[in-house]
């Protein structure tokens, strides 16, 4: 059941039409090893603004990985990530933001939940929160403790607490995970949303009709790297690698 | 030497027609163990929590530093804090030995490396949940800290009452600071002390009543508002 609607159109949250400046993102020869083994292997890839860039690969491929440290949540081994020719600063983490697969909400009702990141970065609004939480179709649910909320809600608070942020860049880590199709649609209309406000949606998922209702582009990585970048229109149909082929026929690849 | 059922039968006369005595000697406890508690969460909690989140060179051995003074034995800080206030020492202008700010001073000592030691590990504990998150909306340590002191209230309450709880019921330290002096600066321990000692064991017990119904409550008081919270989720 859908209990709340999603507002489409997102045109009360943030400003329509912005370009990305921070795109697009270089990434040249990464490296990154933890505990003697290298998880991510010489990867080296190109994104641009505009196009929604889903992640894919089997597990550890280091998809999620690749977010982190794009994300500067951990810093690679070697190699090199640029952002519109810029190393990553506080200032461009500051226009990224990032929803994990299990969202961690403060132990505080809905509405402190979105209070908290408006504060920390000084547009703290009860206007702008009730827009927030109207946009995700949390509204209703100001009031109540972030963490009785289910597992939809709880995603749907995180995506809000993310968006309002205003990113320029959204990572979203595998977000849908054991979520009911309903909260699954939910999350991607607000990301749609988010899509044609101009924010860059780098997707990670393991669900290829979700990459299919969402992808512009596939990114196939495998071991560590990249094995091909291919528009979403080729991909599902012709990929260029065996293993995506494998990886999308339901064949284990290791 | 009364007998014991007479003790008793005296002790609950006592306590039930509230004798002046006696309420002013629990007021005195209660003020400075209160106070004690309150001074040493403004130090001990941001300690605690500062400890929690930081990586420094060192962090470990503050931490067993932290965990051995929470064994910090009364006598022993009594005698500090006593060598600090005496006359000659370097307060000993301040004159205020023999003073409850003296046992304020001294229970402070005694229970705020009791609350930072506590509280670091709370923190701890909800900082290893919010750290990834925290990063990546770039959130300043000082609002980090601010924001873990404030989701971790319930469990935070909870150890600042154990810090209540050993201030309340200890002897040692305000008995060397303190004196002892009736009127002044006699609290349930040391007026317990004494008056066992005297043999007076009517007033020593119906004190010592007190100080067990005093820490039944507060432990009541922490159970009924740790439920609250885990019920509405907030902690």
């Amino acid at each position: 059941m859908l209990e709340a609607t999603v507002n489409l159109t997102g045109q009360s949250v943030a400003d329509t039409g912005r370009t990305a400046d921070v795109l697009p993102v270089d990434i040249s020869d990464l490296v990154f090893e933890a505990g003697g083994k290298r998880l991510i292997d010489g990867l080296t890839l190109q994104l641009a603004a505009g196009p929604r860039t889903i992640i894919m690969g089997p597990n550890g491929a280091g998809k999620s990985l690749l977010l982190r440290l794009l994300h500067g949540m951990i810093a690679p081994t070697s190699g090199d990530i640029r952002w519109c020719g810029m190393p990553l600063s506080e200032d461009i983490r500051k226009r990224q933001a990032m929803v994990f697969q299990s969202p961690v909400l403060l132990r505080r009702s809905v509405a402190a939940n979105v209070d908290f990141v408006l504060k920390l970065r000084g547009k703290d609004s009860a206007t702008r929160r009730l827009e927030i939480l109207d946009h995700v179709g949390l509204s209703g649910h100001a009031d109540q403790a972030a963490r009785l909320l289910s597992g939809g809600e709880q995603q749907r608070l995180a995506l809000a607490r993310a968006l309002a942020l205003d990113p320029e860049v959204l990572f979203l880590d595998e977000p849908t995970v054991s979520l009911d199709p309903a909260s699954v649609q939910m999350i991607e209309d607000i990301i749609q949303a988010a899509h044609r406000r101009g924010t860059k949606i780098i997707f990670v998922t393991h669900d290829i009709g979700q990459a299919k209702r969402l992808a512009d582009e596939i990114v196939f990585v495998h071991r560590g790297r990249v094995l091909e970048q291919t528009p979403a229109s080729r991909f599902f149909d012709a990929p260029d690698s065996e293993q995506a082929r494998d990886y999308l026929a339901g064949r284990i690849i290791l | 030497m009364q007998d014991f059922g007479e003790s008793f039968r005296l002790a609950f006369a006592l306590v039930l027609s509230a004798d002046g005595d006696l309420i002013e000697i629990i007021g005195l406890s209660l003020r400075v163990s209160l106070s004690a508690m309150l001074i040493s969460c403004a130090i001990g909690l941001p300690l605690g929590a500062s400890v929690a989140i930081s990586r420094f060179p060192g962090r470990s051995a503050v931490m067993v530093l932290l965990n051995a003074l929470m064994g910090l034995p009364p006598v022993v800080v009594g005698l500090l804090v006593y060598l600090m206030l005496s006359n000659a020492g370097p307060f000993g202008w301040l004159q205020i030995l023999y003073s409850p700010a003296a046992m304020i001073i001294a229970q402070s000592i005694l229970i705020t490396p009791i609350i930072a030691a506590l509280s670091r590990q709370v923190i701890e504990d909800l900082h290893n949940e919010y750290a990834e998150q925290f990063r990546s909306l770039c959130v300043p340590s000082h609002v980090a800290i601010g924001a873990l002191l404030w989701d971790a209230r319930y469990s935070l309450l909870t150890v600042a009452l154990a810090g209540f709880g050993r201030a309340v019921a200890e002897v040692g330290a305000v008995i060397i600071v303190g004196g002892n002096i009736n009127h002044l600066t006699r609290v349930m321990t040391t007026a317990i002390a004494l008056e066992t000692s005297k043999g007076d064991l009517a007033l020593a017990l119906a004190l010592g009543l007190v100080l067990m119904i005093i820490a039944l409550c507060v432990n009541g008081a922490v159970m009924t508002l740790r439920s609250t919270a885990v019920k509405y989720a907030y902690a």
